[in-house]
């Protein structure tokens, strides 16, 4: 029993242990590539216990933790998004005479948080894995500030996200007060049950509910809470940036997602109005803003913001069909997102360092011509993003379009039509950019020769694009199969 | 399977083109005239001597056809939604597969001479964009062909942003734009078949077969029906959606303005021909006259329009609008004339607008302008230009024994029966035409040399690609019967109205 116990654990585990590796190395040795490939190591070993806790699965670690076919799925993403982030990583500090190694024990705690998040079944690890993976990314947000020429803000991001974090932190748990205060008791899975003994349903346990949900959509940044993210995606140094747009958006999703589907919220009619109301205002607001973005990673995200309102259309209609398909639906959608964001933070990785970060529109002129390849990944995850056939946005767009056609939301339909054709405009506009004549006066970056990590990176998430756009049979049977829990 | 092979070969042969340009930057345009011409091969196999290629009728019995179709096959490609590789040809496809390779092998012509730099990524777009196109004309299962819809979008963006003339960023945006927005449309319209179809039979499928005959609810039939509409419209284009062209195809390098002129304005025509009517009979029938009367504003709006024109190229994109507007005029009369007289104008059409682009892009090339003011006198000066502009000139007018001439014949014929109004004001387009058109001839090789320009004539491979135009406008003109037997069978099976 305690055996099946702590391998039903291992990735939490090895994940911890890795960590203390790490920091204690730190403490011995400081050594970039020494520590950076420990860090990587480290995290691809506690990926592959995957396929020891996969035989194991479904089963409940104490109440706090389920580890499922779910959590494992976004478990893994988040650790190889967070190995993606340790490859980009290691060039982009490598000219940073200041200490980096920290840096690395902050991304192994973040994504212990993030992993936490994904297997929570209980408001407890549920704010537990939420602090431990914000509390790490204040500090790294705010990491290259000690560089003389770093990237521009680092400080004010950090300060901007430490505050509004810390405050929807508050918030998340004062609702979590309330809701515990009307039905005594924390577990997700035991809120139907102990709502049904309570009766009619009281405004505090809605407002409750709201708060909670609020929490989370400021972690997803859904409009209104969104007005941190092109400030913190700008300031904060690439590689968290990317960790920012993958990994903490997977496991807040993660988490949202089995909070609402198995706590029954989303059958409550306040939460799908809020929702959808975060939706069409995430959509059209997202959209709207990156039209006048001058910076691309500002660009990405007020992108970031609009895709999450597409998820939320599959999420809200979870109140009419089967919630296995809108859970096989989101993880989908997920996924590609996540591929597509982490492909795209690579490319502008590719292009920075923590000295200069070529991030404006005008730095990509010409891109198409000085560097195919480079370019091309990009091409490659902006005709995903606008969801264009062959990529795995537009397997993911289709999920949305069948999810919202059989829950009959004709009005966010409406909206993503809307959203998605002002997306294209600046998807576009980047992409004829790359395509113009090089202007031969500009400094050239891409031109410097790249490490292989940040290759690999670009390498293996275009072929998932194209993979997962072309033959995606194979993914969609393995969500199916974890939805059905749902 | 020869149909995947068509489609396989175009996009290998894309990839090689671009990867050849490494080693030799004239070696992508060989490669292409290689790619298409041994496309072409085979098409002229399947039309002449179907037995050779090994088509059997098995995987017809399998999808539970009888019908005329000439290839079809299948295969599972995501079974979770009930999405497979259905493709098929039957005589109208067929008749437009043809058309399309044919046309890609003039784009390469005129691309010859005047693609000069990045050639490699412009032939990959080129071969990528035909094979997008035949897959659009062969798709059989309504995912793959949305799919295919989108896919010919994106390289025809990139031909028009990198190698098209001053205002391009401008055209390849709104062409973009437009279409895939459309394109949204109808993607939502065909979920919302789809799912109209699982709901009544219990079935998940994107196959065409099995959503023909779907009862859709009161109400909702109209509203999926124009999902569809719009596309197609906005593809084909009609007014009110004609506003991307003028831009696309001034703005487009030439084998791109012949490539969009020639064949992608014809996907439009098809899928009104292959879905929107046969999907939702009911309620097109009941559109009918709303379609027709925008297929006739179309005629005259543009002609009026195309007249008032200085810029060559945007005139005759407008003239394109005009006789797409007959299209559209004969699919909705959805009589056997209408309809045929339609594909007969889709075809015809390919060739004259494609050779009169080619004309506009060959003087645009040697003077640098394409405004007509800034011409004149130029017959002097080029005079095998000067009689292949009269030669397609008069035949887009629709000079009898042509091929435009059969087609637009057909349509009034056709709709006459349907709509007495719609026909007569639609024949006032083609007086209209003549008058457009013989200003072209008048304004550019008439009156004096203002500009003392001298120029070099007619290349003998631009001579070969109109000497091949010609003969096919003829034959269409002379002999239309080879052509109206292949599409006949289709339309019968599609449900189009033949009377005794």
């Amino acid at each position: 029993m305690y055996s099946n116990l702590i391998i039903d654990l291992m990735q939490i585990i090895m994940l911890t242990i890795s960590t203390v590796v790490v920091m204690v190395t730190t403490a011995f040795k400081r050594d970039h590539g020494l520590i950076s490939g420990l860090t990587v190591f480290g995290l691809t070993a506690s990926l592959l216990t995957f396929v020891f806790v996969q035989p194991v699965v479904p089963l409940e670690a104490t109440q706090l933790l389920m580890i499922d076919e779910y959590s494992l799925f976004f478990s893994n993403l988040i650790i190889v998004g967070a190995i993606g982030v340790a490859l980009l990583a290691y060039p982009y500090f490598q000219n940073h005479n200041v200490q980096n190694e920290e840096f690395y024990i902050l991304l192994m705690t973040a994504t212990l948080g993030a992993v936490v998040l994904a297997c929570s079944n209980h408001f407890v690890s549920f704010l537990l894995g939420m602090e431990m993976m914000g509390v790490s990314l204040y500090a790294m947000i705010a990491y290259p500030v000690h560089a003389a020429k770093s990237a521009k803000f680092p400080l004010e991001a950090g300060v901007k996200y430490l505050i509004l974090s810390a405050l929807t932190s508050g918030i998340t748990l004062f609702g979590i007060a309330l809701v515990y205060a009307y039905i005594g008791t924390m577990g997700f899975d035991e809120i139907p049950a102990a709502l049904e003994a309570a009766g009619e349903l009281g405004p505090v346990f809605l407002i409750g509910v709201l708060m909670i949900v609020a929490g989370s959509a400021f972690k997803l940044s859904l409009v209104p809470f969104h007005i941190w993210t092109p400030d913190v995606y700008e300031g904060a140094p690439v590689p968290v940036t990317a960790f920012l747009a993958t990994v903490s958006k997977a496991a807040m999703l993660a988490v949202t997602l089995r909070l609402l589907l198995v706590s029954n919220a989303i059958e409550l009619n306040v939460v799908t109005t809020v929702l959808t109301v975060m939706a069409a205002a995430s959509i059209i607001f997202g959209n709207l803003l990156a039209l006048l973005q001058e910076n691309v990673k500002r660009l990405f995200a007020y992108s970031s913001i609009a895709h999450l309102g597409y998820l939320l259309v599959i999420i809200i209609a979870a109140a009419k069909i089967p919630g296995a398909l809108s859970v096989e639906g989101v993880s989908f959608y997920m996924l590609a997102y996540f591929v597509m964001s982490l492909s795209g933070f690579a490319v502008i990785s590719a292009l920075s360092n923590s000295e200069k970060e070529y991030d404006q529109l005008a730095d990509f002129r010409g891109l198409f011509w000085r560097n195919s390849w480079v370019s091309a990944v990009l091409i490659t995850v902006l005709l995903s993003l606008a969801g264009i056939p062959l990529t795995a946005g537009f397997i993911g767009k289709f999920y949305i379009f069948t999810t919202g056609v059989e829950g009959e939301l004709w009005f966010l339909l409406t909206m993503l039509i809307i959203g998605s054709a002002i997306g294209l405009y600046y998807y576009l506009r980047l992409i004829y950019i790359m395509l113009q004549p090089a202007d031969n006066n500009a400094a050239d970056p891409a031109t410097v020769s790249l490490p292989l990590g940040v290759h690999a990176v670009m390498a293996a998430m275009t072929v998932a694009i194209i993979y997962l756009g072309v033959y995606p049979a194979p993914m969609i049977d393995t969500l199916q199969s974890l939805a059905s829990a749902f | 399977m020869i149909l995947v092979w068509l489609i396989t070969i175009l996009f290998a042969g894309g990839i090689g083109a671009w990867l050849s340009e490494k080693r030799n930057p004239e070696l992508p345009r060989v490669i292409a005239l290689a790619t298409i011409l041994l496309d072409l091969f085979l098409v002229v196999l399947m039309l002449v001597a179907p037995g050779v290629l090994g088509l059997d009728n098995g995987s017809q019995a399998e999808l539970g056809q009888t019908g005329d179709w000439l290839v079809l096959s299948s295969n599972e490609w995501i079974p979770r939604f009930g999405v497979s590789f259905i493709f098929g040809a039957d005589g109208l496809g067929l008749l437009l597969i043809t058309l399309t390779v044919f046309l890609g092998l003039m784009s390469l012509g005129s691309a010859w001479g005047e693609i000069k730099e990045r050639t490699g990524f412009f032939y990959f777009n080129l071969l990528w964009t035909l094979a997008g196109v035949i897959g659009v004309f062969t798709a059989l299962d309504l995912f793959l062909f949305f799919f295919f819809w989108e896919v010919m979008l994106i390289p025809m963006y990139f031909i028009i942003a990198i190698w098209g003339h001053e205002n391009k960023e401008y055209a390849a945006m709104k062409f973009f734009i437009f279409t895939q927005v459309s394109g949204m449309l109808m993607l939502l319209a065909i979920l919302m078949l789809v799912f109209f179809h699982y709901q009544s039979t219990g079935e998940f499928t994107f196959s065409y077969f099995d959503l023909l005959g779907t009862v859709l609810p009161d109400g909702v039939g109209f509203w999926v029906m124009l999902g569809f509409f719009i596309a197609f419209a906005t593809k084909l284009p009609t007014v009110p959606f004609h506003n991307w062209l003028p831009d696309a195809h001034s703005q487009a390098p030439t084998p791109g303005s012949v490539i969009l002129a020639g064949i992608l304005l014809k996907t439009g025509a098809y899928g009104l021909i292959r879905f929107t009517i046969p999907l939702f009979p009911d309620v097109s029938a009941d559109f009918a006259p709303a379609a027709m009367m925008l297929g006739v504003v179309s005629i005259l709006y543009t002609a009026k329009v195309a007249f008032s024109q200085n810029d060559l190229k945007r005139l005759i994109a407008y003239t394109s609008v005009s006789h797409m507007g007959f299209v559209m005029l004969g699919v909705y009369a959805w009589t056997a004339q209408g309809v045929q007289g339609a594909v007969m104008t889709m075809l015809a059409h390919g060739f004259s607008a494609a050779a009169l682009f080619m004309l506009a892009g060959g003087l645009q090339h040697r003077i640098h302008t394409r405004q007509m003011d800034k011409m004149g006198g130029l017959w002097g000066v080029v005079p095998k230009m000067g009689f292949m502009a009269l030669f397609f000139t008069v035949a887009a007018v629709g000079m009898p024994g042509l091929g435009n001439f059969i087609g637009e014949f057909l349509v009034l014929l056709g709709s006459f029966r349907v709509n007495v109004l719609a026909a007569a004001l639609a024949a006032i387009g083609m007086v209209v035409a003549a008058v457009y058109s013989l200003i072209v001839i008048q304004k550019v090789f008439h009156g004096e040399n203002k500009n003392n320009l001298v120029v070099e004539d007619l290349t003998t491979v631009e001579m070969i690609c109109f000497g091949l135009m010609m003969i096919g406008l003829l034959w269409m003109g002379m002999y239309p019967q080879s052509m109206l037997d292949m599409s006949e069978p289709t339309l019968r099976s599609l449900g189009v109205l033949f009377f005794q």
